[in-house]
């Protein structure tokens, strides 16, 4: 099915769907803000930034909610069709991923604020920014290729998540083992597995996005299956 | 609960049963000009087929070849073979007065015979020597107003003109008057366009009820309502047929980029 489509005859439409596609584009947008400034706020216990992140959280939501209420206000009075349909409902679907991933930034920034007596020791923190920097870009992947409903590089995304679940596992075993070195290193590496995999989740997040993606592109679902995850 | 039974009907074809009517390379002129190319479809049995497409696509020039009404007009000439269970509609022994009561019409605009409601419905089965008495007859029209759901409403009047009805009774006593001829397909030429949309939601909840024992193909105009009512969709253009398949794939994630053009409003 090929994906260029012409202009709506009726302008107010067309608008409409472009609306509601720049509204997702913009949550994007905030919510890769978030999750940079969630974890800058804790890996340097920054104790207003993390404020800042969590007051941020709150216009995330809104977000959501304007999205919601545009793409049903577009079921209810356009009966949209095939590829404009499966936009509209995926909209839903990816800004829903979208507020969760928010929380998940919020909740980097929450940990930062019941660290920030204790301190954090750069060998900790290493670990989870490089987690972060992974999920950061298989968020901006997967939104990109939503936005430009490329189905190869959802299918990209999908297939990185493998990557995503290994670094988690390992960041879980050596947080475990500096846990058992030291004791007094229990209080900070509990709270950066709970981050750990806040950021876990976000990979999850940004695979369901890959997933709409190729949905909205071919109409097709994503499956587990190597097969279909072969770019075509 | 797999998506395959939430979309069964009661009514589910026989997986592989041949299909009630089939178009073969169906092809008609109007004189020298030719408004429809190179049709093949098949319309399955107890299931409605909607026929979609912009003005002037032949969707209704194909409707009217499948009952032979084209022959009226003059200068139309129909190529190609069509199907009614295996037997050639155009054969030259096919008595066409014979076939119109096996595949009914109804069309845009109600138009009730200037009789009374009771005669309506009784004339052609009358003509068409199906009633052996007057007691027959009488079951016949009163359980052909029934199944058309006009019976409560005209039952206490049924010697009062057909004509006297409102919009959407009329169009009901036009549909118990065709499936009065017990037709095994039923032809609707926008059946709706004509009324409101509670009159328009009767018949649609009708058409769903007549597929336990009739097949129907229906053009429409609206493409929810094509959306709405019927299991298989036409998508013709410019003569040709374009696509046809499941309606809800038509509607969901159809293959052909002119499809997606017409469904969706845009400009091809």
């Amino acid at each position: 099915m090929p994906s260029t489509l012409n202009e709506h005859i009726v302008t107010s439409y067309e608008d409409e769907l472009t609306n509601l596609n720049k509204s997702i584009s913009e949550m994007g947008g905030m919510v890769e803000q978030a999750i940079t400034e969630g974890a800058m706020a804790l890996l340097k216990l920054d104790h207003s930034q993390a404020q800042d992140v969590r007051q941020f959280d709150k216009k995330i939501d809104e977000m959501q909610q304007r999205i919601n209420d545009a793409a049903v206000s577009i079921i209810a009075r356009r009966q949209p069709m095939a590829a404009d349909l499966r936009m509209v409902v995926t909209a839903i679907q990816v800004a829903n991923d979208l507020e969760r991933t928010g929380d998940m930034a919020k909740q980097l920034a929450k940990r930062a604020m019941q660290l920030e007596n204790l301190g954090l020791a750069p060998k900790f923190y290493n670990g989870v920014k490089h987690m972060k920097d992974l999920v950061a870009r298989q968020m901006q992947a997967a939104l990109d290729a939503y936005l430009t409903r490329d189905s190869k590089a959802a299918i990209e995304v999908c297939n990185h998540d493998d990557e995503v679940d290994a670094i988690y596992n390992s960041l879980f075993r050596e947080l475990l083992t500096y846990m058992m070195e030291d004791p007094r290193n229990i209080t900070q590496c509990t709270h950066l597995l709970f981050c750990a995999k806040s950021l876990e989740r976000v990979g999850d997040h940004a695979t369901n996005i890959a997933e709409a993606a190729y949905y909205l592109e071919t109409g097709l679902h994503l499956g587990a299956d190597e097969q279909q995850r072969q770019p075509r | 609960m797999s998506l395959e039974s939430v979309s069964a009907t009661s009514s589910n074809p026989i997986p592989n049963a041949p299909p009630k009517m089939t178009g073969d390379k169906v092809g008609v002129f109007y004189g020298e000009k030719q408004a429809l190319f190179d049709v093949d479809l098949k319309i399955v049995a107890n299931q409605v087929t909607s026929l979609i497409g912009p003005s002037g696509c032949g969707k209704s020039t194909f409707l009217r070849s499948l009952n032979r009404m084209n022959d009226t007009i003059d200068g139309c000439r129909v190529i190609g073979k069509i199907s009614l269970d295996t037997d050639d509609i155009y054969d030259p022994s096919i008595d066409v007065v014979e076939l119109r009561a096996r595949v009914g019409m109804v069309f845009q605009k109600p138009n009730p015979f200037p009789k009374s409601i009771f005669e309506n419905v009784a004339y052609g089965p009358r003509i068409h020597g199906i009633t052996k008495s007057k007691a027959e007859m009488d079951e016949l029209v009163h359980s052909s107003l029934r199944r058309a759901g006009l019976w409560n409403e005209v039952k206490d009047r049924l010697n009062e003109p057909g004509t006297g009805l409102s919009g959407g009774q009329q169009q009901r006593l036009c549909i118990a008057r065709a499936i009065a001829t017990k037709p095994e397909v039923l032809l609707m030429d926008e059946p709706c366009s004509a009324l409101d949309p509670i009159a328009t939601a009767v018949i649609e909840e009708l058409i769903d009820e007549l597929r336990e024992n009739f097949t129907i193909v229906i053009v429409t105009h609206s493409m929810q309502q094509a959306a709405r009512v019927s299991q298989k969709t036409a998508f013709f253009h410019l003569g040709k047929l374009i696509e046809e398949g499941k309606t809800e794939d038509i509607f969901t994630n159809p293959r052909n980029k002119q499809t997606q053009d017409y469904i969706t409003g845009r400009i091809g």
